[in-house]
């Protein structure tokens, strides 16, 4: 009986540590790992990636003048390719002045309400993945290296545990399939780490640029869960948690996904 | 908002005699008319019908596109560098709009 409690402390012991040790998660990889050459070769060519239109565009609107300010981003930040080095691998982010938690996306909105006072963009928009997709571009190969302490603490541990709950009609959570059966095949895919560097992604599935949130979506449909609104809390929440999750992998944004 | 449309990718020299690889994209939906909306109704079909490009007073490529073409067609083709002279790559749509984009090859003996 002795023996049996002994052992049954020893468990509580060492249980809580093998559930919060990150150190015990298989190395992540990013999403470019999984694959085929030939889409590789498509993601890493930046006359042949379609994301690069929308770079492109991006690059424009980064110096158009709009809202009642009549002021472009160029006008406060300069030359994007200096001002936002580095910038994306930073986000998600918490906004010191609201204390909530920030995507690019959000961040860039908010520029543009408080800054350019023009109307902010709506989600998935064309030209709010435009922007997203150029600011982050200007982190090409670049660490991703986001706080998780502080402010951003209580969004982590939400995040965390978002991508370890079991959800949806078949009770899946996000770590057995991008932990636990990472590298096999899923109908015609492969399945990934679940790394978040290469979004802005263009899927071939879907034919154009989409944002993490919208790839998060589909994730949901697919274990036939809830599907959160683009820039909800849970969504940002996990979006922090993956980011530190690919802390340390090369942002290779706009990536190529099937 | 303007959307980029084209981007074409291309060595700016070459010497003469030289084959040049020259890689065109273009953004477009490349609606293929057979699919359905949330309604029910069919989406109509709107693709771009064709690429043409015109170099040293010819027509060095030409292709013609059908539904069957993913979105943002893109083209990789070859041709010889003999002067220095715009390329003028258009692409034509359904209704005839035409994109058109120039790039300046400068050829050296």
């Amino acid at each position: 009986m002795k023996r049996l409690t002994a052992a049954f402390v020893a468990t509580l012991l060492v249980l809580p540590v093998l559930a919060d040790s990150p150190a015990t998660s298989p190395a992540i990889k990013p999403g470019s790992a999984f694959l085929s050459p030939e889409l590789k070769t498509l993601q890493a060519d930046e006359a042949a990636n379609p994301g690069m239109l929308w770079v492109e565009n991006g690059a424009r609107l980064w110096s158009e003048r709009i809202g009642s300010a009549n002021r472009s981003c160029a006008d406060c930040h300069g030359d994007a390719a200096a001002s936002m080095k580095g910038v994306a691998t930073t986000y998600p982010k918490v906004d010191a002045a609201s204390g909530k938690l920030l995507n690019l996306e959000m961040r860039i909105n908010a520029c543009r309400t408080s800054q350019q006072r023009a109307e902010p963009l709506d989600y998935e928009s064309e030209p709010l993945l435009a922007l997203t997709v150029f600011v982050a571009r200007q982190s090409l190969n670049m660490p991703m290296a986001v706080q998780v302490d502080g402010a951003a603490a209580p969004f982590y541990s939400k995040g965390k545990e978002f991508f370890h709950r079991r959800q949806g009609q078949l009770n899946l959570s996000c770590a057995q399939c991008h932990d636990g059966a990472a590298g096999a095949r899923l109908r015609a895919d492969v399945i990934s780490n679940g790394a978040v560097t290469g979004y802005p992604a263009y899927r071939l599935e879907w034919q154009t640029l989409g944002s993490l949130h919208r790839r998060l979506r589909a994730c949901s449909l697919g274990v036939r869960a809830t599907q959160f609104d683009y820039g909800s809390e849970e969504y940002l929440s996990l979006e922090l948690y993956l980011a530190k999750r690919s802390g340390g992998l090369p942002i290779e944004t706009p990536g190529i996904r099937k | 908002m303007a959307l980029a449309i084209a981007r074409v990718a291309m060595p700016a020299t070459a010497r003469k005699g030289d084959v040049i690889e020259i890689k065109a994209l273009m953004r477009h939906v490349m609606e293929p008319g057979y699919r359905v909306d949330n309604r029910g109704q069919i989406i109509p079909r709107d693709i771009v019908k064709s690429l043409s490009v015109m170099y040293a007073g010819a027509e060095v490529f030409r292709m013609d596109m059908h539904p069957a073409v993913a979105a943002n067609p893109f083209v990789v083709f070859s041709t010889v560098a003999v002067e220095t002279g715009e390329l003028v790559f258009t692409w034509v749509d359904e209704k005839g709009a035409a994109t058109v984009e120039k790039k300046l090859l400068t050829v050296t003996e």
